[in-house]
């Protein structure tokens, strides 16, 4: 049986690996998406806050709907929009797990809206990742509540009109409004540069439960290749070009005590 | 603790809380309003979490949440609430949650009213939301049953992994009554939950979850649930007979219905009518097993409900054409009296 040789040869130094919090198992996302990159930054900061052992992860439904294979770290598949409701109802009953949600835009912004915004204004101490790619990708490219106007998805066939659909819905902005949360921040990771800030605001919104703080909500502007029907690089250019200038990026709250 | 006279709703968080209940939650609705109260004012006391929910959908999903933590944890509702945890209930089912969730009965369908009503029973026994699943399901006729009803469902979902519900109505939930109230639960003699989320630490990581893409793979976890079923069904039967022994007609009710028909057996013996009643307990696993026995030798099976005729299936389905089964229910929150369902009676028996 040939296997890929772990042993780093004499002379070589290891520089780079697969975070400890990051299982083995191969993503089940298409090429070019940044699903994996996130991903991986969420397993880096578990892994540097040494909270492998007390993390629990809430699956959304979705494209990420995998996600628990993903991680050496206990999970829960939620049912669609209610991932928000079952960290409420894991981190009250165990307030020492560090409990982090995963959630597209049509799972935490459409069909999870209230479970989302009452979380966020009790203030429940927990942190959610909220990928927001501006399209359902898992069921096939249909518009999502944060389509931008004019966008063409498979149930906007024309482009998004805002007068029969509305505008896209700007949930972190709205959640900043709120006095419950303690940090909400938009990032993306189309480069090398966003990519580190997205980091660095993940590690923030995960220290602030380990500090008991409260809740944080990082948002990060994706891309989606295969529903945008575009190539990788054409929709890493979109998300800047484009979303962008819908979801400028940036802190929207930052509590400090 | 000696009796006091208690509310069935707050005997109901009562007996919980003495179950070792963590964790409630629920959002507002009548006529289960003094359980809400209750658990607020008395769980934080006692080293619980209270949380009013944004909606049933929330308090649901948060009780998969807590049960998927390990602690035991409730949450009560009524008819049009219950409606909107089923998604969760299913969820429940198909991740192997243990967790209680009382629906204490009102009109239907839709807003219907706040009067006692067992339009549910479908819903709670045939399962409300989606797939293949079983709660269990007990309905109690009195309060002090309700109280020892609720640590039984505790103990019943935590051996088996399957949600249990305590079905019962506005009646119940509002009469006052004497109760002696069970002791607390020792609670080193809950069940040990290796699969529950406490951090991957010195073990594989756990995973909750209803959701296998592979088809077989379903078959299999689905396979688990029906075995499940089974013994649940061979083990967890639980019925009450009045008179049954020389009965020439046999009523089935259960809930509070049941015991407005004790009342009418009663009425019917010193009017020199053998009347005989079965109350089934466990609304699921249903008591087919005693109801069948009884009506190879009982000529008539008179099914008395506050529904349309909703356990009646289960009669007909237990009787299999061996008695007549013959239905009386009561709509829209009306209940019936002894009296009413007395003459009902005496048209089924021979003169």
């Amino acid at each position: 049986m040939s296997q890929l040789s772990t042993q780093i040869p004499e002379g070589y130094v290891k520089v780079f690996s697969r975070p400890r919090s990051l299982s083995d198992a191969k993503y089940t996302y298409c090429p070019g998406c940044h699903h994996g990159i996130i991903g991986r930054l969420i397993a880096e900061a578990i892994d540097e806050l040494g909270i492998q052992e007390r993390a629990v992860g809430v699956a959304p439904v979705g494209c990420a709907v995998f996600l628990f294979r993903f991680y050496n770290v206990d999970f829960v598949q939620a049912a669609h929009g209610r991932a928000c409701a079952v960290a409420t109802g894991l981190k009250r009953a165990s307030p020492n797990l560090i409990v982090f949600t995963y959630q597209g835009d049509g799972d935490l912004a459409a069909i999870g809206t209230a479970e989302t915004v009452h979380a966020a204004n009790r203030g429940e101490n927990f942190t959610v990742i909220f990928v927001n790619n501006q399209i359902y990708g898992m069921t096939g490219g249909e518009m999502a509540p944060t389509t931008l106007p004019g966008q063409r998805t498979v149930t906007c066939p024309e482009g998004r009109d805002v007068k029969l659909t509305g505008h896209p819905l700007k949930v972190s902005e709205m959640l900043a409004q709120l006095d419950g949360p303690v940090y909400i921040t938009r990032q993306a990771v189309y480069d090398a540069r966003h990519i580190q800030m997205a980091k660095k605001a993940i590690l923030k919104a995960f220290r602030n439960q380990a500090e008991g703080k409260g809740f944080s909500l990082v948002e990060i502007v994706a891309d989606c290749p295969t529903n945008f029907q575009m190539s990788p690089v054409e929709a890493n250019r979109w998300v800047v070009e484009k979303a962008l200038q819908y979801f400028p990026l940036g802190d929207l709250k930052v509590k400090e005590d | 603790m000696s009796r006091v006279l208690m509310r069935g709703n707050e005997a109901i968080a009562e007996a919980a809380i003495r179950a070792g209940l963590k964790c409630y939650f629920s959002y507002p609705i009548t006529p289960q309003g003094e359980l809400v109260e209750y658990m607020a004012r008395e769980l934080p006391k006692r080293g619980g979490v209270f949380l009013q929910a944004e909606s049933e959908v929330a308090a649901i999903n948060m009780v998969y949440g807590a049960a998927a933590a390990g602690v035991r944890t409730m949450t009560s509702s009524s008819s049009p609430g219950n409606s909107l945890k089923q998604e969760g209930i299913s969820y429940l089912a198909g991740a192997r949650l243990p967790a209680v969730i009382v629906n204490v009965m009102r009109g239907g369908p839709g807003l219907g009213n706040i009067a006692p009503a067992q339009g549910d029973y479908f819903q709670a026994t045939k399962g409300g939301g989606h797939g293949d699943y079983r709660l269990i399901v007990l309905a109690p006729s009195t309060v002090p049953e309700a109280a020892q009803l609720v640590m039984l469902a505790f103990d019943l979902s935590d051996r088996y992994r399957v949600p249990a519900m305590i079905l019962t109505d506005g009646m119940l939930g509002q009469m006052m009554e004497p109760v002696e109230l069970p002791p607390p639960v020792d609670e080193a003699t809950i069940p040990e939950k290796p699969w529950a989320l406490t951090g991957a630490k010195g073990r594989p990581p756990n995973v909750v979850r209803s959701f296998e893409l592979e088809p077989r793979k379903l078959k299999e976890m689905n396979l688990v649930l029906q075995e499940t079923y089974r013994e649940i069904e061979e083990n967890e039967v639980r019925w009450e007979e009045v008179e049954t022994e020389d009965a020439e007609i046999l009523l089935v009710a259960h809930g509070t219905v049941g015991r407005i028909v004790k009342t009418v057996v009663r009425q019917a013996r010193k009017e020199g009518i053998k009347a005989g009643l079965l109350r089934p307990i466990s609304l699921w696993p249903f008591p087919y097993g005693p109801l069948r026995r009884l009506a190879e030798r009982v000529p008539t099976v008179l099914t008395v409900e506050l529904s349309a005729g909703q356990m009646w299936e289960d009669v007909r389905l237990a009787v299999e054409g061996r008695a007549k089964t013959p239905f009386f229910g009561e709509l829209g929150g009306v209940v019936p009296t002894p009296r009413e369902i007395l003459s009902e009676v005496k048209k089924h028996v021979p003169a």
